[in-house]
């Protein structure tokens, strides 16, 4: 996993790829030291041991069994899992458990209200000791653009459309779950993204895993990225079509899978493939990386393919206009085929939705799984996405839209070069707002999050098997309802505890620089 | 001579030699030329690649839809799909929507719901593992386990991906899935048959390891038919195979208290391993849940793809339906209201010429289809669309029930969904049996 990481990308690796690049293309992913890996290995290693240790105490009885059982009815039925599946769970995963699943009672802002628990049985069960720790700082939560929120415009509207709509639906698209509000979204979504026609689902992960076998089958082929989302992969599994990797936003292994797939055809039978459909996202969330879009464009006109862009991240995060990774890039939305997302992240409500051509979405209409069995999306929850993109589009008069992005942006240069600058290993792209930072051992995954904690910032910690075994990571969401004052407390926490674990792995120091605007000189600054 | 013949005591015939000789040219050949393949892999130049690439030409992206098909022109519906609803601009009374309890216009409801909303906001920004978690969602899963007795409760935010997440988080490929779902079949004979048959297994090993699970609705949404829950029970233990029971259309209708359809025929809950149903029917909210004993229901948790990788339910929604339960609770008596409906308007609409009905009288979605089918299935579709059109021109909300043709295994013929709810009054009732006969003689004959 070290290798492929500093394959992916030399350290500050500028691209500007003749002309198809308007704008310098930082992305980042520093080499794994050497002795932190061996560490790393030693670390998961003794885990391990401990964990058969464990197990065998467990099987004869010496230790106590916390785990549920199954009845005694039904012992002699085929077991339900296999031991080994819930190895990794039983024995390393509940020593941390208290790092996820933290329970909020208030908005998901840029402050937010934990509730307190504790364990008596080392993470097994949980008591919630009725005190509420108020005012964390939040790190993790999707909120991009700051639309989470209970009181302005977005929650009247919404409130008001509660009174006379009511909050369920209880039909389906295609029955009678058809909503005025609904066609009002979907040609709203349609002219926010500058496509011809777009269809809204209840659900992002849905979106994806019902749509794409609607639009590939058999004979098919599927490119789809290293670190792609689980809805795309399953998506992608259930359409029945070929499915290649190709590596993590790698241009050249890209345009050889699809030179090979066209010269040579399905195998055995050397048939050519009815369709290749490209599977990319716009931000990755896990390595804070953006796709390289102007080469993907490039490559998908010259070999005939198609492209289907998730936009869950991106989508209101990048772009001067907030449109997503192609205003980001200052392309035509017309070049992406399937142009997909979700209203979870920068518009504070759920569901997903699809934008394309409109022979693409009547298709859809007719053929998906979701207008036809599944219910449609309730009606405050619509009417906070329409009041939060006319917001965004500036349609509503004020400048509230715009101003959100700018912070967005500036938050998202200062917390990343202050990092770098403190010696930590962040991965990913100078503009992505997902900030992902290395702490590789096992245990401090769980010391990060509960140091964090007590220092009243809420984070995300994240392990395998959401990443390779070595490169667990902290992951920093930001969002434009941080004030500078929020980011400087983070930061200043962030780099005690950066102290305290010994996390600042990093080889390269920058330059720090106080309070100088940032532009395309910025690369310039490194000094190894 | 003697001395001649022990000088070469090993000297063959001059024929052996020259062969030897032959031979050793013919290994010393074989070894120094190329290797021989059977089938030459045809090394392409690179200009014929160029050619290949620029010939190729890919299907479209998607096939044309023609502009007269039936599921392309939704229905807009004007304001709130309740009892009294505007659909396409005529006034008409709602008898297609699944709202059974009537809580969709339900004040207090909506009151809870707008307490979360001044709350919380809208969405929760995040998965339930990252600050997705809220205490309403808590709360709910805690209510939905007492409600049903069970020892734990878990719930997505999307009612198709409840059972959707389900069942892949327990099998692996190999597990056998039996899905009763054979249109009509309420014999429990044939499923006898599938079963045995099926573990007449060659391989008595193999089976000793495979899981076995057997999958079935309570309630069929396409034929309105009660499954043979009893006869499932006394299956699974003579097979030694796990139920998992959908029971989306059956909670909140069947049973004495709305429990569904382990109350319904009095079978201890716990002799079902899980239980999925979606909010979205009596609990007129969104999304799902599923309940059952905690050693089942926690794996889902760490391996359920709709709730690992996705978003959470929004709290207004979460918080609908914690009221929506209260008001089930407090007033167990509407199941009995609604049974009633039910029964009537099956008389009803019986002895209509021209149509059937599919479904038990204890079912508030049944169907009607056509008893004489014209043998084409968009014809059939085009009568049952006439005769809703005629429906709604007279005030009736119907709609027919909707599938996609291509992806069901056993397509249930083409019929009109009706729907029946609590609000619905007798006088409704007898004017919408009344309206459907007139249109099915209009349109039939």
């Amino acid at each position: 996993a070290a290798a492929a990481a500093a394959a992916a990308g030399q350290i500050h690796h500028v691209t500007q790829n003749g002309g198809l690049y308007k704008r310098p293309f930082n992305e980042a992913f520093e080499e794994t030291p050497m002795l932190v890996a061996v560490l790393t290995y030693v670390g998961y290693g003794v885990l391990t041991l401990f964990g058969y240790l464990r197990d065998f105490l467990r099987h004869w009885r010496i230790e106590k069994c916390h785990h549920a059982t199954e009845r005694k009815e039904q012992q002699d039925f085929v077991s339900l899992y296999q031991d080994f599946e819930n190895f990794y769970t039983r024995n390393l995963y509940m020593r941390i458990r208290d790092n996820w699943n933290r329970p909020i009672c208030s908005v998901p802002g840029a402050r937010v209200d934990i509730m307190e628990r504790q364990s008596h049985d080392y993470n097994w069960s949980f008591k919630y000791t009725g005190n509420i720790i108020k005012g964390v700082i939040n790190m993790g939560s999707y909120n991009y653009l700051g639309f989470a929120r209970n009181t302005g415009s977005c929650q009247e509207a919404a409130a008001k459309v509660l009174e006379e709509y009511g909050v369920g639906v209880c039909s389906t698209r295609q029955e009678i779950g058809n909503l005025d509000k609904h066609e009002e979204l979907e040609k709203l979504v349609a002219s926010f993204l500058g496509v011809e026609a777009a269809m809204a689902y209840g659900m992002g992960f849905a979106t994806n895993s019902m749509n794409i076998p609607a639009l590939v089958g058999k004979g098919c082929l599927i490119l789809s990225d290293e670190l792609n989302h689980a809805s795309l992969v399953l998506g992608a599994r259930l359409s029945g079509a070929t499915i290649r990797i190709f590596k993590h936003n790698n241009m050249q292994s890209l345009e050889k899978l699809l030179k090979d797939a066209i010269v040579y055809g399905q195998p055995r039978t050397r048939r050519p493939w009815k369709k290749i459909l490209i599977l990319v996202e716009g931000i990755y969330s896990m390595e804070g990386s953006i796709v390289r879009l102007p080469e993907v464009i490039a490559l998908k006109k010259k070999y005939k393919a198609y492209l289907y862009l998730d936009e869950a991240h991106s989508i209101g995060a990048l772009g001067p206009t907030g449109r997503g990774v192609v205003d980001y890039f200052g392309l035509d939305p017309q070049d992406v085929d399937v142009m997909m997302g979700t209203f979870t992240k920068s518009f504070g409500a759920s569901g997903g939705y699809i934008g394309g051509k409109k022979e693409l979405i009547d298709y859809l209409r007719t053929h998906s799984h979701s207008a036809v069995y599944a219910t449609s999306l309730s009606p405050p929850v619509v009417e906070q996405i329409v009041t939060s993109m006319k917001c965004i589009m500036g349609q509503d008069g004020t400048t509230l839209g715009k101003e959100c992005i700018q912070q967005l942006a500036e938050n998202t240069r200062y917390f990343r070069r202050r990092l770098k600058e403190m010696g930590f290993i962040i991965y990913g792209n100078e503009d992505s707002p997902v900030v992902p930072l290395m702490l590789y051992m096992p245990a401090k995954i769980g010391a990060f999050g509960r140091e964090m904690l007590k220092r009243n910032i809420g984070v995300v910690v994240v392990g395998f098997p959401a990443t390779p075994i070595i490169e667990s990571r902290a992951r920093f969401c930001l969002s434009a309802a941080h004030t500078k004052e929020i980011l400087d407390t983070a930061l200043k926490e962030i780099d005690e505890v950066g102290d305290l674990l010994q996390l600042k792995y990093s080889r390269h120091r920058l330059v720090p620089l106080l309070d100088r605007p940032f532009d395309e000189t910025t690369y310039e600054e490194t000094e190894d | 001579v003697p001395g001649r013949a022990e000088q070469w005591p090993s000297l063959a015939p001059a024929y052996h030699l020259i062969l030897e000789g032959i031979l050793i040219l013919w290994i010393i050949r074989l070894l120094f030329s190329k290797t021989y393949k059977l089938q030459e892999r045809s090394d392409l130049t690179v200009k014929e690649k160029e050619e290949l690439i620029e010939e190729w030409q890919p299907e479209p992206l998607v096939p044309p839809v023609s502009k007269d098909h039936p599921a392309l022109n939704y229905n807009i519906v004007s304001g709130p799909p309740s009892h009294n609803i505007v659909v396409n601009g005529k006034k008409c009374v709602n008898f297609a929507s699944f709202n059974f309890l009537g809580l969709l216009d339900n004040a207090r409801v909506k009151a809870a719901a707008l307490a979360s909303l001044k709350k919380y906001g809208v969405g929760t920004c995040g998965p339930r593992g990252f600050y997705g978690t809220f205490d309403v969602h808590l709360d709910l899963e805690d209510r939905l386990a007492k409600f049903m007795k069970t020892e734990e409760a878990i719930i997505y935010s999307y009612g198709f991906a409840t059972i959707a997440s389900a069942i892949p988080a327990y099998s692996k490929r190999g597990s056998p899935f039996h899905l009763h779902g054979l249109p009509g079949s309420r014999c429990p004979l044939n499923l006898k048959c599938v079963l045995f048959c099926f573990f007449l297994l060659k391989n008595p090993r193999k089976a000793r390891v495979t899981r076995r699970f057997i999958v079935v609705e309570g309630l069929y949404m396409n034929t309105g038919t009660v499954c043979p829950l009893p006869e499932l029970v006394k299956l699974k233990y003579k097979y030694k195979a796990r139920i998992f029971l959908e029971e989306s259309l059956s909670f909140g209708v069947l049973g004495e208290h709305g429990r569904g359809v382990t109350e319904h025929f009095g079978i201890s809950i716990d002799d079902i391993d899980l239980i999925s149903a979606n909010m979205e029917n009596s609990l007129a909210s969104v999304g799902g849940f599923c309940c059952g004993r905690s050693f089942v229901i926690d794996h889902q948790r760490l391996s359920g793809q709709g709730y690992c990788f996705s978003a959470s339910l929004p709290p207004l929604l979460a918080a609908a339906a914690i009221e929506a339960l209260n008001i089930m609770e407090e007033n167990p008596g509407i199941f009995l209201v609604l049974k009633e409906k039910c029964e009537r308007i099956h008389k009803a609409l019986q002895g209509i010429s021209g149509l059937k009905v599919v479904g038990e009288s204890l079912s508030p979605a049944f169907h009607l289809q056509l008893t004489d089918s014209t043998g084409a299935r968009e014809k059939d579709v085009t009568l049952l669309q006439e005769i809703v059109n005629h429906c709604m021109n007279r005030g009736i909300a119907l709609t027919q029930a909707r599938y996609l043709e291509k992806e069901e295994k056993c397509l249930p013929p083409p019929s009109i969904r009706v729907v029946v709810t609590v609000e619905q009054t007798d006088e409704e009732l007898e004017r919408a049996a009344r309206i459907i006969k007139e249109a099915a003689q209009a349109v039939l004959l």
